[in-house]
């Protein structure tokens, strides 16, 4: 009587467990559908204008540094 | 034909880290939208955020080491072009670090559920801007070069030790929502070990070095205008 007892409550854990499992194979939401219908590549897009614009901006600056030091350079 | 723009020569052997610097961020900006990622709970896609947020705080310690040297070369030479370089590697490290905080506070609202939260490191972060940000109220405050350049450069070394106290040491020592620190496992444990490591190793590189070229930029222009001063 004492093990059938014994049985009977692992059995009704190992429901339990059954149910804790269904929540490790939960889909967790990403953006494939932005990957899917291409717009993933409209965000892609934007930030690299983006950076690359202001890398612009940068390389002008440094070419005109440039430019200020070989003046004071032929000066002296 | 007449060029449309006066091409300054750019000597290759000389600027080639800038031309990397630039494709190592390209590459993290496209690779880190384009290459799949692992689907993780609350994180979503923002887990994507690892490649910006946590590079550029990287890149910043980086850099801020590079001002640390400087300050404590400029002690033991006295030459002041080491002094030129702490301070514009400061100016650049602060300026990562408000990017690092800013990237952090939107990741934080659409994670945390709050913009901010009273956390030791987010705390420790925020602490280590506003010693940065001392360091040049210092440096305003003192007018003869040789004396700022000597008071900022030992004010340099107890601001780097500091600032990796708050963010390094004392975040792992308590309790903290942030992930790596106070008992909550850090990216590294399971996500780092695939294609993420692909793209965030890179970006720390390319971060740097794209810090370290508007540094080169601004020290150079600092020498100009202290020559400027002087004729």
């Amino acid at each position: 009587m004492k093990t059938l007892k014994i049985y009977a409550l692992i059995a009704l854990l190992l429901m339990f467990f059954q149910t804790a499992m269904a929540q490790a194979t939960e889909k967790v939401e990403m953006a494939d559908i932005m990957h899917q219908n291409g717009k993933i590549y409209v965000v892609v897009g934007v930030l690299v204008i983006i950076f690359l614009g202001i890398v612009g901006y940068l390389i002008s600056i440094d070419r005109k540094l440039f430019k200020l030091e070989k003046e004071l350079k032929t000066k002296d | 034909m007449r060029p449309l723009v006066n091409v300054a020569p750019i000597e290759m052997k000389k600027n080639w880290w800038k031309i990397l610097a630039v494709a190592l961020v390209l590459y993290a900006i496209i690779g880190g939208f384009l290459i799949n990622v692992p689907a993780l709970p609350i994180l979503h896609e923002t887990i994507r955020n690892l490649y910006y947020h946590v590079t550029m705080w990287f890149a910043m310690i980086i850099i801020l080491l590079v001002s640390l040297i400087c300050s404590i070369m400029y002690l033991a030479t006295s030459n002041v072009k080491y002094d030129h370089i702490a301070t514009e590697a400061a100016s650049v490290g602060l300026f990562l670090g408000l990017l690092g905080i800013a990237t952090g506070m939107l990741w934080a609202q659409f994670t945390w559920g709050s913009w901010w939260v009273n956390d030791a490191k987010l705390n420790g972060a925020a602490i280590s801007v506003l010693i940065y940000l001392a360091y040049f109220v210092l440096r305003g405050s003192l007018e003869d070069v040789e004396k700022r350049a000597r008071v900022s450069a030992v004010y340099n070394i107890f601001a780097y030790v500091m600032m990796l106290v708050f963010i390094m040491v004392l975040p792992r020592m308590t309790d903290s929502l942030h992930p790596g620190n106070g008992g909550n496992p850090g990216f590294s444990n399971y996500d780092l070990d695939n294609n993420m490591r692909k793209v965030f190793y890179p970006a720390i590189l390319g971060w740097t070095l794209l810090g370290v070229w508007i540094m080169n930029i601004r020290v150079r222009l600092r020498k100009l205008q202290m020559e400027n001063l002087e004729n």
